[in-house]
């Protein structure tokens, strides 16, 4: 098959899969898994190969996979649709294949296939639990089969569908469609319990957040439109359209429009990639099970946001010279790094082991975007890819880790025990040993354990292109954060696998089936791997032994290929020392909490540690000075004044008028003209003339007949003397 | 040879009678023979004209055959109403069979 063709065919299969299992086989749990895993599979394949004939292309970049036809006309012209495969979605397709195709494999397992449905669960609620009898008559309680299981898999094939899509598109309105079609199902999944009110709410504030990023977004792609006439990446991305683009001032800030439109598009991405300030749905989209989180943290939507930038990079740098970042391109830098920190230390003080990861991807994507914002192009995709990889393993683990906990939950019965704080686990590394090894390679990936792991040399990547453009403030930030991002993974690790277990039910824990385990595995490998692929030539000692191939590889999507940078010990001196400091210190912080023993941290952060725990009471901010005043304005000011008083009031209004008015017609018009004068005149005049006619029908049959007699003579009269 | 215009007189003659028999008498017996009389007299006239006419021409002969096939079904059906009347009503004065009056 062409490769062209293939591409076209790519996010097909999971879409297909979607409406069949919706349409026909969603009674049948085995045959929805199958027909969703099988789409994946599918998917993934073709990916592979399309990544594998990109590998074999010489000059892959300059040489690219694009085809398109025309799709909306517009006047003269046409819309087109098309696809576009470059080193950069080439790449990212790899990761989101192997991805997607993991989460769905996992979530068989994380969804009890092949266990008892339960006692009492209902759609829409979490699986509660199953009462069996084994041969001996003891009844015990075993996890149950999820009852939307199909349902489930209907959804994530929709998600997947969304992602190939915005992967595989070669122009930002099919991008938008496919980035649409995620927020949707990012709805759909997170609010998939949707018994619980707070997963209700999640839903919904994941979806009004996003939306708010995605009205600028559209703005960012019809200023966009309206200035070039095309969406299409490669006709936005000559050197003539470019220069165009920087050289029109908007007015606005003084921005060119290409700082402009590039500076809407970023603000969508803040909303899909959950940066400050719009991130706070991305913790509560915890709600949802948890191979969505996985989706939506690592494969899919916020790596969505993450490449929409970087796509966007050569209109973001159009007008950059390479002296001093412009104006969004500082925005961007900002905004990456403050979130970085900031969300790190959230993380700090988190309990639930999902909190913990989920505020952990928000630091992580400011990192990239912190990158972008540096014009580190190769670094952000770098860490985009790796970060991928680990926090898919990472949240896959932590999803093992609560179903163990939860047999355990079952085991003595005590279910006010939250399965998903760390404080309530420990010494788990014993009970599930293929998860402990896989969550640890993934932790100190993103922990950026020297040398091995993936996340180190990305993490790397990035301070030193902060330290080589002497971005001080950058720098000195990142490598806090990711002091910070050292310390709580171990926190995490720490609490949850390591010294004895704190609950009775952490001594119950199980290691999970194989559809679980197995996905761990295989990103595993790629947590480590991965970042084998991009040592800097000039490392000392490593480099050079394996190609920097994301450089060489990815640095072809630019019209320039960015230059290689000089080594230096002070960055990586930086990385060093703060991811082995903060494993270290956070080893040492929480080896010895006992059972009921609050945070270590709580005493020496004093006020700060509710501060952070409480998520710098961004949530309580935006209810007082977003939510409330908007409830307040829709309630006083939409709801009574202006709906009830004013248009209500015309509305009123104008249809008293129109009763008067038809009262009127109907007294002065209606009742005397038509209905006395022309209807009853009418019918009175014919009743009297039949009163009188009638008599004429007298019934002698001897009369009759002289009429027809007479009527001869006359007639006959008239035929004679008339018409003869 | 005796000329057309007697026979059109006697035709002539004979429709009057029976005009005057169907409008005048009050029996509807007699009402109906005063309307085969009506019909008769036509044939005379039909097959006088055709006499004096175009011989070779049937149309006068055939069409006073058809007037009286149809003269004997109105004879016919005449009759089996006025025995219905009869049996209904025990009279047939045509006078007082005024059911379709208003």
């Amino acid at each position: 098959m062409a490769t062209e063709t293939l591409i076209w065919l790519l996010p097909l299969p999971p879409l297909l899969a979607f409406f069949l299992i919706v349409l026909f086989t969603n009674k049948s749990k085995t045959l929805s898994h199958s027909l969703a895993i099988g789409a994946a599979l599918l998917s993934f394949l073709g990916s592979m190969l399309v990544f594998a004939r990109a590998l074999a292309t010489p000059e892959f970049g300059r040489e690219v996979f694009a085809s398109s036809i025309n799709w909306i006309p517009t006047g003269d012209t046409f819309l087109k649709i098309g696809v576009l495969i470059d080193p950069l979605s080439a790449i990212v397709l790899f990761f989101v294949a192997i991805t997607v195709l993991m989460i769905f494999i996992y979530s068989v397992g994380y969804h009890n296939y092949g266990q008892p449905a339960g006692d009492h669960d209902r759609a829409g609620l979490q699986p509660h639990g199953a009462t069996v009898t084994d041969e001996s008559g003891h009844k015990r309680m075993v996890l149950s089969v999820e009852p939307m299981y199909s349902r489930f898999f209907a959804f994530i094939g929709l998600f997947a569908f969304g992602m190939y899509t915005l992967v595989v598109s070669d122009s930002l309105l099919t991008l938008f469609v496919g980035w649409e079609i995620m927020g949707l199902c990012s709805y759909l999944l997170i609010g998939f319990w949707y018994g619980k009110p707070s997963a209700r709410a999640a839903a919904i504030k994941a979806f009004m957040t996003t939306r708010v990023g995605d009205v600028f977004m559209l703005l960012g792609i019809a200023f966009l439109y309206s200035a070039t006439g095309t969406l299409t990446y490669r006709e936005i991305f000559t050197q003539q359209t470019l220069q165009a683009l920087a050289s029109t001032p908007t007015g606005i800030f003084g921005l060119s429009a290409a700082g402009l439109i590039a500076l809407l598009l970023f603000i969508g991405t803040v909303g899909k990639s959950a940066q400050w300030p719009l991130h706070i749905w991305l913790p509560d989209a915890m709600e949802g099970p948890t191979p969505v989180s996985a989706m939506i943290h690592a494969a899919t939507m916020v790596s969505a946001g993450v490449y929409t930038v970087i796509r966007m990079f050569p209109l973001l740098t159009a007008d950059f010279t390479g002296h001093g970042l412009t104006a969004t391109m500082s925005v961007i830098a900002f905004i990456g790094t403050f979130t970085a920190i900031f969300a790190a230390t959230i993380a700090l003080a988190q309990r639930d082991i999902k909190k913990v990861l989920a505020y952990s991807t928000i630091s992580q994507l400011g990192f990239m975007l912190a990158a972008i914002g540096m014009g580190a192009y190769i670094a952000a995709v770098f860490h985009l890819v790796t970060h991928a990889f680990f926090k898919a393993l990472l949240f896959l683990g932590s999803g093992s880790v609560i179903h163990g906990m939860e047999h355990g939950v079952f085991h003595t019965g005590n279910h006010h025990l939250d399965p998903q704080d760390m404080f309530n686990m420990g010494g788990l590394k014993n009970k599930m040993p293929i998860t402990f090894w896989t969550f640890l390679i993934g932790g100190f990936s993103l922990a950026g354990f020297p040398l091995l792991t993936a996340g180190f040399w990305s993490k790397d990547e990035i301070l030193a292109d902060a330290f080589a453009h002497g971005h001080w403030a950058i720098l000195i930030t990142l490598a806090i954060a990711a002091l910070m991002t050292a310390f709580y993974t171990m926190r995490q690790i720490t609490l949850t696998f390591l010294g004895e277990p704190r609950t009775k039910e952490a001594e119950h824990a199980q290691e999970t089936p194989w559809t679980m385990t197995l996905p761990l595995a295989a990103l595993a490998v790629f947590a480590v791997g991965f970042g084998w692929l991009g040592i800097p030539e000039h490392f000392p000692g490593l480099g050079g032994l394996l190609p920097n191939w994301i450089h060489e590889f990815v640095g072809g999507t630019l019209a320039e290929r960015p230059e290689v940078l000089a080594f230096s010990w002070i960055p990586l001196l930086t990385s060093l020392v703060v991811a082995l400091g903060g494993l270290l210190l956070g080893w040492a912080v929480y080896k010895n909490v006992e059972a009921g023993q609050p945070d270590p941290l709580e005493k020496p952060l004093g006020f700060l540690y509710p501060f952070l725990q409480n998520k710098w009471y961004f949530d309580e901010f935006y209810q007082y000075f977003v939510v409330q005043p908007v409830i307040w304005f829709s309630e006083v000011f939409s709801s009574q004044w202006l709906d009830k008083l004013v248009i209500d009031g015309a509305l009123h209004f104008i249809g008293r008028s129109a009763l008067a008015i038809g009262d009127v017609f109907r007294n002065k018009f209606d009742k005397p003209v038509i209905n006395e004068f022309i209807g009853d005149g009418t019918a009175t005049v014919f009743q009297k003339a039949g009163h009188e006619l009638r008599l004429l029908q007298t019934g002698r049959i001897q009369n009759y007949m002289i009429s027809a007699v007479a009527l001869m003579i006359v007639l006959g009269a008239i035929l004679i003397y008339v018409l003869a | 040879m005796v000329p057309l215009s007697a026979y059109l007189f006697l035709s002539a003659v004979l429709f009057s009678l029976g005009l005057y028999g169907a409008l005048a008498r009050k029996n509807a017996i007699a009402i109906l023979l005063g309307v085969e009389l009506m019909l008769n007299a036509v044939n005379i006239n039909l097959v006088s004209f055709w006499r004096y006419g175009e011989t070779a021409q049937m149309a006068g002969q055939v069409f006073a055959v058809i007037v009286f096939a149809v003269a004997a079904a109105e004879v016919a059906v005449g009759l089996a109403l006025i025995i219905n009347i009869y049996r209904r009503r025990n009279n047939i004065n045509a006078d007082e069979i005024d059911l379709m009056k208003w």
